[in-house]
């Protein structure tokens, strides 16, 4: 019997939908080992969150709310995680690898003295016991891999993974001890600097609309317009995010966001290794760029060849006559 | 002030790459690159060593003996790098717990101030070795950074996250993992190639650092080729696309 233990992905308070595929990966790793999950939601100010995700099947929802907590630095909040998962017992630890997954995960297993699988696809059984698929050498490979120690801890890739239903059960709340610790921190939180969009997040979105370089200082006039039709979020390729035509956080593929919306535009994007590992498991890609020869068309489901400069505002204002 | 970098090489992810017979591993002409982050986190350690002087620094380089020492020498050394560690170990058999031990071990013997690591290898792909370096150290940490700015015992670091920048304050010692935007490597100088020849580069066992147990927690046990994805149609025009989006996909 396993006891899985997730730790909730909220902005300040607000619950973010990614956690929902989380908990998926939690159900699914539970119901292989005939145990159960818990979520952990972690912050100050965040009784709303735990009220949010009391009905999805958790056998707990465990409340750690302390003003040392309210913004995700590493190593307190790593600390809360540990103590949490050792008081209930947990042998999986598993977030979401956002950013704060990313940058709070690898703490949480050396405090637990257990390994860690990153970016986590699928839960693989093998003669030698579960394993967990991965992606490596930006997704041209999946390695499965085994965690000997007897904590495990896994950062799961949203994408792959669909979001439970709001069911009907209501999981307890449960006030944690956990806190962190009270000695003088060595880092401090100073500024955040938000990217102001009210478009959806890149990792939720149900449309992303990216482009590449070739845009250079039109990538605005050219996607924006094309992303408010479809109500879509905006991405880039590493190249236009390198060269500042897009803000770092729009950055698609191996070293940035991993998207697999239902619809992707690439946009001008050549279709890069490193690129193609962030969106390729999208259900339906259309690529357009004038040069028939780039890799982005060996994805696409649907291609078009032409310039962008000229395509994008056509097929904006077509979309719209057929919506008036 | 002392600053240990990240000096590694991988197997280049856009090469084409061979799964082993056992499938645990890759095979093959294996073409090898220094990991793009660690070139980020050399050029870093170089700046400020230009900006502030009185800074030693020192590359760390895991792998097998004589290629990782080419790398050490080809991509640190040779842009500046004052000098080289190389501990020997055999990449298949090393997680990335066990290469943060080892650079926990070096810590001990080298007692830097701050350690600047890529923030993954694209090999592996993990994105851990700086944050389980700063927990065995119990260091802040400041990862992803797109910007660092020292100011006496304390650095102030810009970080890449969900939604924007976050800027942290850590005081020294701490670790900090670079992202691409936090500079532009430089090349390698001729004379540089020529100096590095002479530098320093200490090679290490792994029965030198005395670690407690040199095994991996995380080991691979099968590899695959990801499900493909088989190229679509051409459309004629924009018409045409969306007739096809609205039609058979399903999606307009």
């Amino acid at each position: 019997m396993s006891k899985v233990l997730v730790i909730a992905d909220h902005d300040h308070g607000v619950l973010k939908k990614l956690t929902l595929n989380t908990v998926a990966f939690a159900g699914h790793y539970a119901e292989k080992t005939a145990g159960s999950f818990d979520i952990a939601v972690i912050g100050h100010g965040v009784a709303g969150v735990a009220q949010a995700v009391t009905s999805y099947g958790a056998a707990a929802v465990h409340l750690v709310d302390h003003p040392d907590l309210a913004h995700p630095l590493a190593g307190p909040w790593a600390k809360v995680i540990a103590d949490l998962a050792t008081a209930i017992g947990a042998d999986v630890v598993c977030m979401s690898a956002s950013s704060i997954g990313k940058d709070v995960l690898p703490r949480v297993a050396v405090r637990l003295q257990a390994g860690m699988a990153s970016d986590v696809v699928e839960i693989v059984t093998t003669s030698e016991g579960l394993a967990f698929r991965r992606p490596m050498w930006a997704g041209n490979l999946m390695g499965d891999v085994i965690i000997s120690s007897p904590t495990k801890v896994v950062s799961v890739r949203s994408a792959a993974f669909d979001a439970v239903a709001l069911g009907a059960g209501s999981s307890p709340i449960v006030a944690s001890s956990a806190h962190p610790d009270a000695a003088g921190a060595r880092v401090h939180f100073v500024s955040f600097d938000g990217t102001a969009s009210s478009r959806p997040d890149l990792a939720e979105a149900s449309v992303v609309v990216s482009g590449g370089r070739g845009l250079k200082d039109r990538f605005n006039s050219v996607m924006e317009p094309l992303a408010d039709i479809l109500g879509a979020a905006i991405g880039a390729s590493r190249a236009a995010v390198d060269d500042g035509y897009a803000p770092n956080d729009y950055q698609v593929g191996q070293t940035g966001k991993v998207v697999a919306p239902q619809l992707y535009f690439a946009v001008a994007i050549s279709g890069a290794v490193q690129h193609l590992a962030g969106m390729k498991n999208s259900k339906v890609i259309v690529a357009i760029n004038k040069n028939a020869d780039e890799p982005i068309f060996k994805v696409a489901d649907y291609g078009l060849v032409a310039d962008a400069f000229v395509a994008v505002p056509e097929l904006v204002s077509k979309i719209k006559l057929l919506r008036a | 002030m002392k600053i240990l970098v990240s000096a590694k090489r991988v197997s280049d992810p856009n090469a084409k790459l061979s799964i082993s017979g056992d499938r645990r591993w890759i095979e093959g002409d294996v073409e090898y690159v220094m990991n793009y982050f660690c070139e980020n986190a050399i050029e870093c350690a170089l700046q400020l060593a230009e900006e502030h002087g009185d800074i030693e620094t020192i590359a760390l380089g895991i792998g097998e003996s004589d290629e990782t020492a080419r790398f050490i020498r080809q991509g640190a050394l040779a842009r500046g790098i004052d000098r080289g560690i190389l501990v020997v170990a055999d990449e298949q058999t090393t997680d990335s717990d066990l290469i943060a031990r080892i650079y926990a071990a070096v810590v001990e013997r080298e007692q830097p101030d701050l350690v600047l690591i890529g923030k993954q290898a694209v090999d592996g792909d993990s994105n851990q070795v700086g944050q389980l370096l700063a927990e065995y150290l119990g260091w802040p940490q400041a990862t992803f950074a797109s910007k660092l700015e020292r100011d006496g015992d304390q650095l102030v670091v810009t970080r890449e996250v969900d939604g924007g920048l976050e800027t942290l304050a850590l005081s020294l010692p701490c670790v900090v993992t670079a992202d691409l935007r936090l500079n532009e490597p430089r090349f390698a100088p001729l004379a540089g190639i020529m100096k590095a020849k002479k530098k320093p580069l200490e090679e290490l066992e792994l029965s030198d650092l005395e670690l407690d147990d040199a095994q991996p927690k995380v080991r691979i046990v099968h590899m695959s080729a990801p499900a493909g994805r088989k190229a679509g149609m051409i459309v004629k025009d924009v018409e045409d696309l969306i007739a096809k989006l609205r039609g058979e996909a399903r999606v307009l």
